[in-house]
């Protein structure tokens, strides 16, 4: 049996506004084993990101983490001290940012970066130490060792989002969370990252959360996967049983709307309407004003909430598997 | 015969560079050399290629945003009933033109003056153009908003484009364009920017509209999923050049040209249980192939309408 890396339990996550409390993440409970890598995928605003930044405890000010717990290895993170976070961020868990483009300071030189992240952790370490340690991380992400002497303005976007991987695994870490890392770029070089990504997944045996929007890119990533619907995961299972048996309406609509350039050409259906705000009380289910086939007992908010087994391993919130 | 509404023949646009501040050598860099391409009344083209490949530069030289070097486009003149070349078009006749070619950009963020209430960005091409007197243009606005499924209307008149999601300023963009009824309408990865769920309401409102109100469409995209859905050829460029090109299902299954069989093996599957190909090129060999090659002979037909840059050569990979 695997061990599980990550472990989170009924996370709570709330961004207090003048206009109140917004509700980003709420009850999400999944872990993450050994080696497994789980993706997360929703609309925009769906609460992805806050639930990754929640992991690593680098939520904006006003975000409170109102209860719930994360365990990394066994160890509970919410709660930690600053200090302590430190240890565990980039040691633990490390992040490949959205926008990778901007998540490098212009007037440092790039391996100087990563040298910065190495040695805060390895203050042991010797500087020629360090050099080679980034030269085999730029070798294994397939960059030129000579890149380390460049400023990020003369890298192109796809380099930029190879050295922002050899950043996130230059301490080690166990788990790695991939947020959106290949939006702004072009198929091509998507492609080449998504591949690059596996390779050195399966060399270190890490673990990864790959957060997106893009379903196809779940498909191929992920083993396990969860769908997020208005901060809460409405569907988690094993991603190719999501992909043949989805459960949830969200779900479906999702994948009859991801158009593909294999297989028969299809009508592909649009998801109408907006998703519900996250202030204030909210109704029973969150995706009844935009189901297109709700039940009675749905529409009139009696419905119950949380998540049934539907098939081993796979869960699907009960009122939409009730709706059929 | 289908009449085309878009003639383009080895279009071209060139630019130099200075190869530093102090010096006086310039090189030229061919961002769109040597295109052909022609669009028939109510088909749609799809220009599908990688980040920096001249798609956006041969858009804007079609609209005459940016002259073009070289080459010839020919667009569909209604009152005359004949072809004429975009290259003579003056005053009076130039506005006319300009009416009937229009762009939908890719940023409906940046795209929309924010200063302004939506019915103002809806009437300024009106007010340009000087058509109809205030109250029709008014009437126009407010048709052309339920046409793109912003109702009522009277709601979305006063409002500003910060008010409004992602995907509705992405309608009033297309309101914007169609209000002037072109006839050809350039898209600009209108869809790159939107959500998932979004994205496919906006692409079935655009394919409405085009049947509706007989619009031929240049898309552009880099994602050959969306190319497929929205397109009836496709044509593939890269670096400048268009190197296949043929109807969307026939390219999509007999690919021939190695760069088009790349990006067609990039595309991710929404399916875990398929096999992508692994199909991997030099680029850099490539390159230096297109350009040697690329312009000694045109394309060829290899049969059903599926033609092919000559440079193809068998043992690249």
């Amino acid at each position: 049996m695997l061990k599980d890396v990550l472990v989170v339990k009924d996370l709570n996550m709330h961004y207090e506004t003048l206009a109140g409390n917004v509700s980003a993440v709420k009850n999400v409970s999944f872990s993450v084993q050994e080696g497994e890598s789980f993706g997360l995928v929703g609309e925009s605003g769906c609460g992805k990101t806050s639930v990754a930044m929640s992991l690593l405890q680098l939520q904006a000010d006003n975000a409170k983490i109102s209860s719930g717990s994360i365990k990394l290895d066994g160890v509970e993170m919410v709660g930690m001290s600053e200090s302590e976070l430190r240890e565990v961020r980039w040691d633990g868990i490390s992040i490949v940012f959205q926008g990778a483009m901007n998540a490098w300071n212009p007037v440092i030189k790039v391996g100087e970066q990563i040298r910065e992240a190495i040695r805060e952790h390895y203050p042991n370490n010797t500087k020629v130490e360090n050099t080679e340690k980034i030269a085999s991380l730029f070798k294994m992400v397939g960059l030129d060792s000579s890149i380390m002497d460049r400023f990020p303005h003369e890298l192109s976007g796809g380099m930029k989002q190879r050295a922002v991987i050899a950043l996130a695994l230059s301490c080690d870490p166990k788990l790695v969370i991939a947020d959106e890392p290949t939006t702004a770029l072009d198929v091509v070089i998507q492609d080449q990252i998504l591949k690059e990504i596996k390779k050195v997944q399966e060399l270190l045996g890490l673990s990864l959360i790959y957060i997106s929007h893009d379903i196809a890119v779940i498909a191929e990533m992920t083993d396990q996967m969860a769908v997020m619907y208005a901060g809460s995961i409405v569907e988690i299972g094993p991603t190719d049983q999501i992909f043949s048996n989805p459960k949830h309406a969200y779900t479906r609509l999702l994948l009859e709307s991801t158009p593909s350039v294999v297989g028969e050409k299809k009508k592909l259906r649009s998801l109408e309407g907006e998703p519900p705000s996250l202030i204030g009380e909210e109704i029973s289910c969150s995706f009844s004003p935009r189901c297109p086939d709700p039940s009675d007992n749905c529409k009139s908010g009696n419905s119950e909430m949380g998540l049934i087994e539907v098939a081993a391993g796979h869960f699907a919130d009960k009122c939409c598997v009730e709706c059929g | 015969m289908k009449k085309n509404v878009i003639e383009v023949k080895n279009l071209e646009k060139y630019f130099e560079v200075s190869s530093g501040f102090f010096s006086r050598k310039k090189t030229t860099v061919k961002a769109v050399d040597d295109i052909t391409f022609d669009i028939p009344f109510g088909e749609s083209l799809g220009l599908v290629g990688q980040s920096g490949c001249g798609k956006t530069t041969t858009a804007r030289a079609l609209c005459l945003l940016d002259p073009k070097t070289g080459g010839e486009v020919n667009f569909f003149n209604n009152e005359k009933s004949e072809m004429e070349s975009i290259d003579d078009l003056e005053g009076e006749e130039l506005k006319k033109f300009r009416r009937n070619i229009q762009m939908i950009f890719q940023d409906p963020y940046e795209s929309l003056n924010p200063r302004w209430t939506i019915k103002d960005i809806i009437l300024e091409p009106l007010n340009i153009h000087n058509i109809g007197d205030l109250d029709e243009r008014e009437e126009a606005v407010a048709e052309i908003l339920q046409t793109v499924g912003l109702t009522p209307p009277q709601n979305y008149m006063p409002r500003y484009p910060h008010e409004l999601s992602g995907g509705q300023r992405q309608r009033v963009s297309i309101a914007r364009t169609l209000i002037m009824k072109p006839k050809f309408v350039v898209c600009d990865e209108p869809t790159s920017m939107l959500d998932v769920s979004i994205r496919i309401s906006i692409m079935d409102l655009m394919l409405n509209l085009a049947k509706d109100l007989e619009v031929s469409y240049l898309y552009i995209t880099h994602d050959l999923a969306v190319a497929r859905y929205m397109c009836n050829r496709i044509a593939v460029m890269f670096n400048g050049k268009i190197v296949e090109i043929a109807e969307t299902e026939e390219l999509l299954n007999n690919p021939v040209h190695p760069y088009t069989k790349r990006l067609i093996s990039s595309i991710p599957v929404p399916d875990p249980s398929y096999d992508r190909k692994v199909y991997d090129i030099n680029f850099d060999e490539l390159d230096t192939l297109v350009e040697k090659h690329g312009s000694d002979k045109p394309m060829i037909n290899i049969g059903n309408e599926h033609y092919v840059a000559t440079h193809d050569v068998k043992g690249l990979i």
